[in-house]
């Protein structure tokens, strides 16, 4: 097994673009589930939905920004939707709102009605949409090394993205640590302990709630535009199995935590390369199909994903005092 | 013990169910709640004095919280009407009511545990502009009002008891101490009235002797509270007023030196056979107390 | 998942326009579509002859074959172009044809919810299909049927985006039992006529049953310990797949494989309890952390179904069933066999439930566990129970809903674990009854959904029920709300 080579592709893991989209769903899910203790199990419906917006007003021939803005209001809107009902329901029936809301959404748009709008299951092919953030990166085109790294600057999964996709996350990162330390998120704090409690004090419940799924909620969108910038949106890519690797990744890091998404994406995906290109390198053929390989490693996603709750549910950065996860 | 303007002011009021005070701040009227088919609270009429501290006595299961919920907004009647303050709080979400003024406290303590005892303070506090989605991104915006809630909660847990844990996580304080957390955060939005449900259920009897000095201080400041309680020796001790609940009616009112003679509310407790005197209170005279006092202090010095 | 109508019903010709859904439209369009049933039944058997083409016509045809070989009766086809509209429907021997009066292109389109219980196109983007005829001669239109070719990882792109999850996503939706891999939306075009609304309810009706059979146990396990069992799903899976594994490996009968599919389900339960949930509940982890491990489990089973039986279906039986009609609906033996085993168990649930001491320890449980171990009930025996039998439950689920579908998958039960969690929240979250009630709603709203709507959407019908209940009715039909304070 060439050792440099593998190694090397790790590397190119913790640094991709898919890594930075999932670090950025994660820090809309901890802002649901981390400050708010909102059980949001259909984050991958706003990814979905942010998909949907950005590539359909970009292929009808709309800007950048008005794309990016058409996504935000999807997730607005849809966060809407999905609060009115929901919110002022206790926590379980959240979930299972939340995951039936998320496969609406995916029915929907594999629907053969809709073929037109979003391609039906084949979905959107990546080349229709991606041409206007592409076009407005300020750097010539062409492929650039960084030590063993090399991407086109531009096309497709290139440094753009990349520099783009971690930007982004930088930011939303310095928005959860300022409202972290801020009176609102001292609500959304009390909220995730005891709602009641919090409302015998005369705080909006409902309205801080709303804020905390529609702010997550468009995070989780954009984040689901810069996942398809370098592939196609496929509504079955992006189902519940999405939204578990979200909750794998904010628990492996740290819910409650600014910087825990990101070491859980980066961890999450360096692991799981490394345990599928181990395995392809020592695992002969006769013993393990490639596809056995790849679900091999999803099976040890689910069982991470249970020994972290039980052992460590604070993950990785989280403090041992303030638990994540509710322990009453 | 009472004070003297509210004993004055409450002194011409007839001793009987629903009757009318002087100078109401909550004046309710057939308030009804049904669970199914069981009628938890069928309240016909009942005033509550402004400035008096009003205890709400009954048997388990008298509704009493059932009522409290209803009042605040934490559950809605199946029928009825009520007023704070001359303005009618029917429909109005808890949140408003507690805006409005009017505060409560549960009975099940609902301590936020994983948040510190300051933070928990500091949350009570009212009009915060650093509440706001977007002024909370500009820390020098909300700064200064931080700093004055802050000031304030930190005096009121010195007046708790609870300044050596101002950075403890909540969850790790004993229960009496969270009922004290509790009362004390409702206080931080200054209340025109606080409504404290089983305030004293666990905390030791040395503390409740200095808290209900500070009830009686609130209430001597102009704030009105309505707190439900089982012991009877508190209620006698610190109540101007007493509103006995059983099966969801108001069974009876008065004075607490009288009202625990009132066959309806000896019924009420013990059915029929009744020959025990509910207000016994020769357990709580003043130098009771102190002793009591200084063995718990004795006892938290050897430790 | 839907049965395969009666021939004379699916095939009639005249089209009432497309249907939105509000019941005063539909009531007149029943009463339209009442009268028009009698003038289709004579269009079907033009239809079904054998087409012999002359000179002034051409022949459209094709036979139709199940994943296994058989030939598939009773699938219905349209044929639109030239200004002509024709129906065909294939014969016992899976046959087809249509005879059309003029040369040109012709579009093609099967209606996939009249294939066979389990079948899929294999290539459901060909269809509808384009044949160009000419007179004097019959030309052939294909509709191969069985598991769709897989899907490249990551399809989508040209210019190969590697990296994480680039070609590695699992896919969500490889065929969901019952959905029509990007199905057509063949509802619609259908028009709702009495014939086809009775087949839907009893579809529904008989889906919904099979429903409860899993959703029951989620509900008395959500009632006796709080959880939200993720991984109930799986449950059902492992029903069909070891029903699957009895018949095709071992050569059991059916009926021996099907009891032992339950049995092992069963165990699995107690198993799954005494090493996971019991030692949970002592560590006493949080409800949302246990919750969150269900979701871990749900994932590491489903991919270990995969690992060790592909993604393609797990057909239990691979003989055509026989079917009988009564009236004007048609369903196999082995669905009329299968309503009677779980009439037959639930009846016996509810007088366990109702009548047994452990059952009404366990209602005591499900009401007030603190309540009930004061009074010297064991607690944790009865949640015992309750995982085994649960479990035993599903896995019967899951082998009778893998013969009434067809076939079992990897993820039969996890794309049927949304509508168990909403039927068990329309009954109330944790009422045994409930649950039963609102598998039945879900049923029949999954099966009549889409009479209106795409058949490829009437999952999403059904979760949007759940959604518009929640609105209205927090605590579900059944249950009760819970006290502040
Ligand atoms: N959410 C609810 N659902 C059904 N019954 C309820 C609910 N809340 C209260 N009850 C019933 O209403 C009655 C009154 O209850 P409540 O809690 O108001 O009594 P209480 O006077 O506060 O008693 P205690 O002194 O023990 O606290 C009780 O019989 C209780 O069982
Ligand atoms: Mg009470």
């Amino acid at each position: 097994m060439d050792w440099t080579n593998l190694l090397v592709n790790v590397a190119g893991e913790i640094i991709a673009p898919t890594t930075a989209a999932y670090a950025l769903a994660a820090i809309g899910l901890n802002i649901h589930f981390g400050l708010t203790g909102l059980l949001n199990m259909g984050q991958a419906g706003f990814l979905l939905l942010g998909a949907y917006g950005f590539a359909i007003a970009t292929i009808a021939g709309w800007p950048l920004w008005a794309a990016v803005l058409a996504a935000i209001l999807a997730a607005v809107v849809f966060a809407l939707i999905l609060g009115i009902p929901t919110l002022k329901l206790r926590g379980d029936y959240l979930a299972i709102v939340t995951i039936a809301a998320a496969e609406i959404v995916r029915i929907v748009g594999r629907s053969t009605t809709l073929t037109d709008l979003t391609g039906a299951s084949s979905g959107l092919r990546g080349n229709s949409y991606k041409h206007t953030f592409q076009d407005a990166s300020p750097f010539p085109d062409g492929t650039w090394e960084l030590g063993p790294f090399e991407y086109a600057i531009n096309a497709s999964n290139s440094w753009w993205i990349r520099i783009v996709g971690w930007g982004v996350v930088a930011l939303a990162c310095l928005l959860i640590w300022l409202l972290m330390r801020s009176p609102w998120g001292r609500v959304l704090k009390g909220i995730r302990e005891d709602e009641d409690a919090v409302r015998s004090l005369g705080k909006n419940v409902y309205a801080y709630k709303m804020q905390s799924l529609v702010l997550g909620g468009v995070i989780g969108a954009v984040a689901g535009i810069i996942y398809v910038l370098p592939r196609a949106v496929q509504p079955d890519a992006m189902g519940r199995s999405m939204t578990f690797f979200i909750w794998t990744i904010l628990l492996l890091g740290g819910a409650a935590t600014v910087f825990g998404p990101i070491l859980g994406s980066m961890l999450f995906w360096a692991a799981l390369m490394l345990i599928k290109l181990v395995m392809r390198g020592t695992v002969p053929e006769t013993v393990m199909r490639s596809e056995q390989i790849e679900q091999f490693g999803w099976i040890i996603v689910g069982i991470t994903l249970m020994l972290l709750v039980i052992f460590r549910p604070q993950g990785i950065l989280g403090d041992k005092k303030e638990l994540a996860i509710n322990a009453h | 013990m009472p004070t003297d303007s509210a004993v004055r002011a409450l002194a011409d009021v007839p001793r009987e169910p629903g009757a009318a005070k002087p100078d109401p701040i909550v004046v309710a009227d057939d308030v009804v709640r049904r669970f199914g088919g069981m009628t938890a609270v069928d309240v016909q009429h009942v005033e509550i004095q402004r400035g008096a501290i009003t205890a709400l006595i009954g048997p388990n299961g008298a509704g009493k919280t059932t009522f409290f919920n209803l009042l605040t907004g934490f559950d809605k009647p199946s029928s009825g009407t009520w007023t704070f303050e001359g303005r009618s709080l029917h429909g109005l979400p808890a949140a408003r009511v507690a805006r409005k003024g009017m505060v409560r406290t549960f009975q099940l303590t609902k301590a936020l545990s994983r948040m510190t005892v300051i933070e928990n303070m500091r949350l009570g506090a009212g009009s915060q502009p650093g509440e706001n989605l977007f002024t909370a991104l500009v820390p020098p915006l909300w700064r200064a009002r931080e700093r004055e809630i802050t000031e304030q909660a930190e005096e009121l847990l010195v007046r708790f008891k609870l300044d050596h844990h101002r950075d403890s996580f909540a969850g790790s304080l004993s229960g009496g101490q969270r009922k004290l957390l509790e009362m004390a955060r409702a206080l931080m939005s200054k209340p025109t009235m606080v409504m404290l449900d089983e305030p004293m259920a666990g905390v030791n009897p040395a503390l409740t002797q200095s808290l209900l000095g500070h009830i009686q201080a609130l209430r001597d400041d102009g704030m009105t509270v309505l707190f439900v309680e089982h012991d009877m020796h508190m209620v006698r001790h610190i109540s101007d007023w007493v509103i006995v609940m059983a099966e969801g009616r108001i069974v009876a009112e008065g004075p607490p030196e009288t009202v625990m003679q009132d066959p309806a509310v000896v019924d009420a407790y013990l059915g029929a056979h009744h020959d025990t005197d509910l207000g016994d209170d020769a357990l709580l005279s003043d130098d009771v107390a102190e002793q009591l006092e200084a063995e718990v202090q004795a006892e938290e010095e050897k430790r | 998942m839907r049965r395969a109508a009666s021939s004379r019903a699916r095939s009639w010709t005249s089209r009432p326009p497309r249907v939105v859904g509000t019941v005063g439209r539909w009531l007149v369009l029943l009463l339209l579509t009442l009268s028009a049933t009698a003038l289709g039944q004579s269009a079907a058997v033009a239809a079904t002859e054998q087409c012999a083409p002359t000179g002034e016509s051409a022949c459209i045809n094709g036979t139709i074959r199940t994943a296994a070989g058989e030939p598939a009766v009773g699938v219905a086809l349209t044929i639109e172009g030239e200004g002509q509209e024709l129906a065909a429907t294939t014969g016992p021997d899976g046959r087809w044809s249509a005879s059309v009066t003029s040369a040109g292109t012709y579009s093609v389109t099967l209606d996939e919810g009249t294939l066979p219980a389990g079948e899929t196109l294999r290539d459901p983007a060909n269809n509808p299909r384009e044949v160009t005829v000419e007179l004097g001669a019959s030309r052939p239109a294909l509709f191969p049927l069985g598991a769709p070719a897989e899907q490249a990882p990551d399809a989508g792109d040209d210019d190969g985006a590697e990296g994480p999850g680039g070609g590695d996503q699992p896919d969500d939706a490889a065929g969901e039992p019952g959905e029509e891999p990007a199905g057509v939306g063949t509802s619609s075009s259908g028009g709702v006529t009495m014939t086809r609304f009775v087949q839907q309810l009893v579809s529904g009706l008989i889906f919904g049953l099979l429903l409860a059979l899993a959703s029951v146990g989620l509900s008395l396990i959500y009632g006796t310990t709080g959880l939200s069992n993720f991984a109930h799903g799986e449950q059902v899976t492992l029903g069909g797949i070891l029903a699957y594994m009895g018949v095709q490996f071992w050569g059991l009968p059916l009926v021996v494989a099907g009891t032992l599919a339950v049995v092992l389900a069963a165990a699995s339960g107690w198993f799954q309890d005494a090493a996971i949930w019991q030692p949970l509940r002592r560590r006493n982890v949080g409800l949302v952390q246990a919750m969150i491990v269900t979701i871990g489990l749900s994932m590491a089973l489903q991919y270990v179904f995969q690992f060790f039986f592909g993604a393609g279906p797990l057909r239990v039986v691979t003989s055509t069933p026989t079917s009988v009609s009564f009236g004007p609906v048609l369903v196999t033996r082995q669905t009329v066999a299968s309503v009677i085993i779980a009439l037959v168990t639930l009846a016996a649930v509810s007088y366990f439930l109702l009548r047994t001491r452990t059952g009404r320890a366990t209602r005591a449980v499900s009401d007030n566990a603190a309540l009930a171990a004061a009074s010297g009930i064991s607690v944790n025996r009865i949640i015992r129970v309750v995982w085994t039998l649960g479990a035993g439950l599903a896995g019967l689920g899951g082998v009778l809903l893998g013969l009434y579908l067809g076939a079992a998958r990897w993820n039969s039960g996890g794309a049927l674990l949304l509508l168990m969690f909403a039927a068990v929240t329309l009954g109330g979250l944790g009422a045994a009854f409930g649950a039963l009630a609102g598998s039945i709603v879900i049923g029949l709203v999954v099966e009549l959904s889409s009479l209106w709507i795409p058949s490829d959407m009437r999952y999403g019908a059904a979760l949007v029920i759940l959604i518009l209940v929640l609105l209205f009715r927090p605590q579900g039909i059944l249950g009760r709300a819970t006290r502040v304070g």
